[in-house]
Order: C-alpha cells, then structure tokens, then sequence
C-alpha cells in the first residue's frame, strides 16, 4: 500500500499482461507485445514542478486556483496533496476546452478577489491565511447562504468536487484512498483480517 | 442507385447483427462447413487498440468527465463511463427514434462489432422450467412453444462454449448448468449472505460469463474486475472476441462492418432473396443475395427492419401475418438500494477487484409461495467494494460534507469502501400499452423510418417493486446497514426503473404454436417466411427475472443447428 510511488508508471497494462499466459493470443488475437503498443500514450501526470503553463487561466487566476487546491486537499503525512497532484492544472485544461467552464472560474476567482478586498484590501491569494481560512469557512458551508456569499457559494462547490477529481483520480490520490486493484491475478482472494473485522463489527 | 452486380455471390446464410444471437448463430454455422456473411452495424472492434482494460483515470487527459469537463454539465458523454466498453448511447446521431406522448422509454444501441455483450453485466442465469409455462401456472402472458427440456441441451452447450462460473444449488428458479468454478465472496457480499441466511433467503456464487480455467484457447480471468472495459485476452463473454473473430479465422465467414440493414426483399413465393444495406462509409446502398436470412440486430431493431420490409405479399411487414411485430415488448423491472454499512469502516484495505461483477447473488425464491399480491419473481444483484476510484464518485460526500481540508478528506475515506447495494432484476408481464411501431413521420439519416415505442408498467410490476424495497431493506438492517433510502416506499411508480433502461428488451417478434398469434415457430423460424429466423431476444415470449443473453445464445444455438439441417434436407 504504501509502496505505490515505485509502481507509478509501471503498473501498466503492458506489465499486467506479461504476467498472463500466452494463449492470451491464441482466440483474441492479443498478444502482449501488441497490447504494449497499442496503449495509448498519454501524457504523463503533470505536477506542479512548474513545468505546467496555464492554457485558460491568467496566472493570477491559476495561482489563486493552487491555493484554493492546497486548501481543499492538502499535503499531510500520507499525501503530497491536490496541488502537486496537479488538480489546477487539470482545472485549466477542462477550462480551456469550455467556456461554460472557463466562466466558471474566472468569474468565482474574481468575486472571490473582490471578496476579499472588502474585507482585507488584498486579492485572496495575496492575503493571509488566516484572513483567507475565515472567507473559506464562510463559502465553504450551504448554511451560511446570502444574497452576499451565494456566488462563493455555488464557486466553493465547484472548486470543492472538481479538486476533489482531479487528487483522487490522480496516483497520489489513488494511493491515500488505498485503492490496490488494477492488477493481472492468478486467484481471487480476501485477507481472513478483512472478513475477521467486518464479522466481529457485524450484528451478531 | 442499387449497386447490385448480376455476378455477386449468393450467400448461404445473411445474418444481420453481431452481438449475441448473430454471434452464436455465426459461430455455429461456420463450424459446421456453412458459410456466412454477417452484417454489422457499428465498425469492427480491435481488442487490443479499442477496449480501456486496465487504463488508469490520469491516462486520459478529462479524467473521464468528457472534453471540456462536459460530465459536469450533465452532458456526460460516456453512458456508462469512459472506460466502458459500450460503444453506443441511449441516442445515436442522426438515428433517432421517437416515445409516444405519456410513454417513457430509454433505447440503448452499441454499434460495434459484438454490439452491447461487449459492456455487458454478463449475469448468467437459466430460465426454469415453469418460465417456459407461464399462462399455465398463473393465467397471465403467453406459455412459449417449447419446454425446459428443449432448450436445456443448448443452455449446456452455450455453457460450455462461453464459459460460466456457478456451483449446483438444486433452485427450481435458477437450474444448475455447466459451470466452472466462481471466485470466493468479497466481503461485502459475505455479509449479505449472512443476513440472508438469518432471512431464508438464499444467495449463492454467481453465474457469470467469465471463465476461471482456460477454455478453448482463452486464458483465465485476471481478475481485474473491468468486465464492462471489454476483455483483451477474452476471459469474458463477448460475441465479438468469443465467436466473431475466431470465425474469421474459419474462412468461410464474410464480414460487412459499417452495414446498416435497411429491408429485406422478398419474392412472389415469400422468400427472401437479398438484403438492402447502407454502406455508412460510402453512404451508398447495396444488396447482397442470400438463401437465408438470420435477424439478430436486436429485439426492436429486428422488428424494425421487418416492419420497414413492406410488399404487396407483406404489406403490414415481413412475417407480420399475425400483427405481432413489435408488440409484447418487455424489459425487466429494475429496482436498487443502498446502505452505508459501519461493520466495514475501518477495516482494512483490499483489492476487492475479482471478476467484473457480484459474485454472489440471490436468486427468486419465492415461486411456490403463494399470498404475494404479485406475480413474478425477481433476482437480486449486490454491488460494493473498493473500486478504483473514478470521477464524480465522491459528489455526495462533498455535498454532505461540505468544508474543506483534513476533515473532507477524513469524510472520503471513511467514505470509501462502505457502502452495500442491492438491485433488483424483475419480471415485467406482456400488456397492450408497450409495443414499438414504426413512426410515420421521422426517418434517419439514411432515409430509413425509425421505431416509436410505447411502454407502460402495470400494478404487477408496482407491487413487485414495493416487494423489493421490503426485501432490501430488511437484508440491508440485517447486516447493520443504515439505509440510504424511506423506510416503506411511498409511490413505486416514482421508484421503478424507466422503460429500456434495464436494457433487457424482448418479445417483439415472439414464437409461438400458432401463426395467427406469434410471428416465430418453436425453432425460432418465421411462420410466414420459411428462410428467415430471428435470433435475438425478439423471440422470447416472456421476460423472466434471469438476464435474457444466456437464453438468447441458446436458442440463437438451438435456431442455427435447426438451420443447417433445413438446409441439408433442401426445406430452406
């Protein structure tokens, strides 16, 4: 489980196959050399190694979007949280391929800058954290709805699930979930630990 | 405009459609020295370059949620998600179909190589014996013109060929098969059994089109649990990897992909003696000469293109003598719930993966007990586990949840793994009001008019739902769960699946003893037209609660060999 980084990139499908017997070819015609060249390459996880150029956002608007990724999922002991894992990249390309999405942001970044301004004088992402914690916890909560805070709101919400998208779908996320499937397996079984664990905590 | 040569060669056998029963057919013909020219819709399907098996959500640059995050939007493009191996949608550009006002009815179409066994559940159930009798048991429906006893020996070789995991149980419902042996339960599925054995319920090992010891040539399952992805090394059922593909290899298999069937020409004698086809590539239409005709392009599909085949021998459609062509449509009832389950937080991770599928179920077990105020049976489906996380999966913590930071995270992963669920797969009773017709107004792109359906359930689907929720929650409070869901449902009709979207529709060109109610004889043959059979789920007369693909490849069988004998002895 906690070994993952060393398999990023090499859990691939080409890998699972080379385990399997070779009759793989005799019926599908798939052998695992062909399988190895027919994956499709995509490209590799980006991170924020400072490699990625926005294609939507301006910068300032892609610097307070990794801010808010950092707030919503962020590093801790078993993770190097959303913002390396690349969530505002993510972010910034589904902008660029929509402009209903691209709206999205650039309109909840600027109510949030305006936000802030009224009640720090500062762009959130210039602002303290302290200041920028108390304008989350007001967004961040449907109780807390107002003619004022709506559209921080409804942005909150977007920000909220699509860095909550882009961290678990990504390996590092993956990895704090704890999700070890996606692998070529002679036989099918369960941890006695496991089955033992949820029939002590089951009604008797 | 018929781009027909006087030279082009007369086919033996036309079938039309890939999927599960013109697969079978295809793959019993060709081995038995016939030679075939098979109609395919959709474009053909390269295992190895087309399915996602084993694709990681970050090795596609959406995630999943479709270019421009369209998912979002709930535009999303991926009816079952990206990495399904559907190839189809519930609406097809450019070929449409139409709901009667006051129906609601949902039409899944893959247009591939292998059609929707592809994706598929691949749950592998037989019909028992009183499903073949069901007028006679209860007075409702229509008894079908064969017995257990006649298809069993195909449900048996189907079995074989495909490969299905199960164990002999002795369930009148569900009869024991030719099975190869299941993978254990996954946790979550043992704590359902345990409940249900406090229940009386049973829950047995699945039976699933997957095989676990190597079969002709396939290697066994790797148990990576992406089924519906379309299996590369064809551990799975699929009519494409199974039965079309390795035909080819027989040389006596003629493939058209791309091939939209447009009408079947029939002579002064009533025979049919070429199919007209839409070339999509080239958008020109073509015929090709055939001896005989097998239509397996669907149950509506199929009745589609026989209502479309009008002449002055045929003017309400081929083999329409009855008026029964697109009436007696079904699908089956379709119900789910589902409870977070405590016993499960915290324990420890897994890799739950296994096959692509429950590996237990519960099959109907109420077919003696009389007092129900309802009908037919229904099976259960159990979903759960820790599967490999994709988008959207964690909306409703967020949602719940709210905030941000340790603590959302803390909710996800307490999240993560916990939950049950059950499904409910039913049997829907033939009535009036559900049939599809030709729409007189609206064709496709290719100039072909498209079907209309009409659907609505009955009271004996109602109940049977309100049954379900009953069921599932007792089941469910059982293993401790807390319900996601009312304690006693308030309107079924709310509750019950929408028409089409259990994608289980049948009935729509039944067999039957007589040619004045059915449109299909015993051996799945038209009563009108002796050289065309209908091998899709059109033939069955009734819808059990048991997914209709296995049914479908046994009489898809039992209808070829029939076939080939007729042709042997110059009666076709």
């Amino acid at each position: 489980m906690s070994d993952y980084s060393s398999k990023r990139g090499g859990v691939s499908r080409r890998n699972l196959l080379q385990g399997m017997a070779v009759t793989a070819a005799a019926v599908s015609g798939v052998t695992p050399a062909m399988a190895q060249r027919a994956r499709q390459k995509v490209e590799a996880e980006r991170t924020a190694s400072g490699t990625y150029q926005p294609k939507a956002l301006t910068d300032h608007e892609y610097r307070t979007l990794q801010k808010l990724a950092d707030w919503i999922i962020p590093a801790g002991a078993n993770t190097q949280g959303a913002l390396k894992a690349g969530a505002a990249d993510w972010i910034d390309l589904m902008s660029s391929e929509s402009e209903e999405m691209l709206g999205i942001y650039t309109g909840g970044i600027f109510w949030l800058d305006a936000a802030m301004r009224r009640m720090h004088g500062k762009n959130f992402a210039n602002a303290t954290e302290a200041d920028q914690r108390e304008l989350l916890d007001l967004i961040a909560y449907r109780k807390n709805e107002s003619p004022e805070l709506g559209p921080g709101i409804r942005f909150f919400a977007w920000a909220r699930k699509m860095v909550v998208d882009a961290y678990y779908t990504s390996p590092a996320g993956i990895q704090e979930l704890g999700y070890l499937g996606n692998k070529a397996v002679s036989k099918f079984d369960v941890p006695p630990e496991c089955m033992d664990y949820a029939i002590k905590h089951s009604p008797a | 405009m018929f781009q027909i040569q006087r030279a082009s060669p007369v086919y033996d056998v036309v079938v039309i459609g890939s999927g599960a029963g013109g697969g079978t057919v295809t793959q019993v013909l060709t081995n038995m020295g016939v030679s075939v020219a098979l109609l395919e819709a959709g474009p053909m399907l390269n295992p190895a370059k087309d399915l996602k098996e084993h694709m990681w959500p970050y090795e596609v640059s959406h995630r999943g949620a479709g270019p421009g995050g369209a998912a979002y939007f709930g535009r999303d493009p991926y009816p079952f998600g990206y990495f399904a191996a559907s190839f189809g949608d519930w609406k097809l550009d450019g070929e449409p179909y139409t709901v009667a006002p006051g129906s609601k009815f949902d039409w899944f179409r893959s247009r591939i190589l292998g059609g929707r066994t592809n994706h598929y559940g691949r749950f592998s159930f037989r019909f028992s014996d009183y499903d073949f009798k069901p007028y006679s048991r209860d007075g409702l429906g229509t008894d079908w013109p064969i017995s257990y006893d006649d298809i069993a020996p195909y449900y048996s070789k189907a079995e074989a060929f495909i490969g299905v995991t199960g164990t002999k149980e002795n369930i009148r419902s569900t009869p024991d098969g030719v099975f190869q042996t299941p993978p254990p339960p996954r946790v979550h599925e043992a704590l359902v059994k345990r409940a249900c054995d406090k229940l009386n319920i049973p829950c047995i090992p699945n039976r699933m089109a997957v095989i676990t010891h190597a079969t002709n040539g396939r290697p066994a399952c790797h148990y990576c649990g992406q089924c519906g992805r379309g299996c590369m090394t064809a551990s799975n059922y699929a009519s494409s990897y199974v039965q079309v593909i390795p035909a080819l290899k027989t040389g006596r298999l003629k493939l058209f992909t791309n091939a939209m069937a447009r009408e079947l020409i029939s002579n002064d004698e009533g025979r049919v003696t070429a199919v007209s086809y839409i070339d999509k590539e080239t958008r020109q239409e073509r015929m090709i000469r055939c001896r005989t005709v097998v239509l397996a392009a669907s149950a509506c599909e199929s009745a589609r293109l026989l209502l479309n085949s009008k002449s002055s021998r045929f003017p309400n459609g081929l083999a329409n003598g009855s008026g029964m062509v697109g009436r007696n449509l079904t699908d089956s009832v379709g119900y789910d719930l589902g409870a977070r389950i405590p016993a499960l937080e915290g324990m420890p991770k897994y890799n739950s993966d296994g096959m692509g599928g429950m590996h237990m179920f519960v099959p109907w077990w109420n077919w003696e007990k009389m007092g129900l105020d309802f009908p037919r049976g229904y099976h259960i489906e159990i979903g759960g586990g820790f599967g490999m996380p994709e988008w959207g999966d964690f909306h409703d913590v967020c949602d719940h949840h709210e905030g941000y930071g340790a603590g959302l995270m803390d909710a996800i992963q307490k999240d993560y793994g916990v939950w049950a669920g059950l499904s409910g797969r039913g049997e829907m009773i033939p009535n009036d009001r559900t049939y599809c017709e030709i729409d007189p107004d609206v064709v496709d792109r290719y100039g072909i008019p498209v079907l209309r359906f009409h659907f609505a359930w009955s009271d004996y689907e109602y109940k049977q739902v309100n049954h379900m929720h009953e069921t599932f929650r007792s089941i469910l409070e059982t293993m401790g769960g807390v319900v996601d869901g009312p304690k006693h449902l308030e309107d079924p009709t709310k509750a019950i699946s929408v028409g089409g979207t259990i994608i289980h529709e049948v009935g729509t060109t039944r067999m039957g003893a007589s040619p004045s109610t059915s449109v299909l004889n015993k051996y799945s043959q038209a009563h009108d037209v002796k050289n065309l059979f209908v091998a899709d789920g059109g033939a069955f007369v009734s819808n059990p609660d048991k997914n209709p693909t296995l049914t479908i490849c046994a009489l898809a069988w039992r209808a070829a060999e029939y076939l080939a004998e007729e042709m042997r002895k110059g009666n076709v």
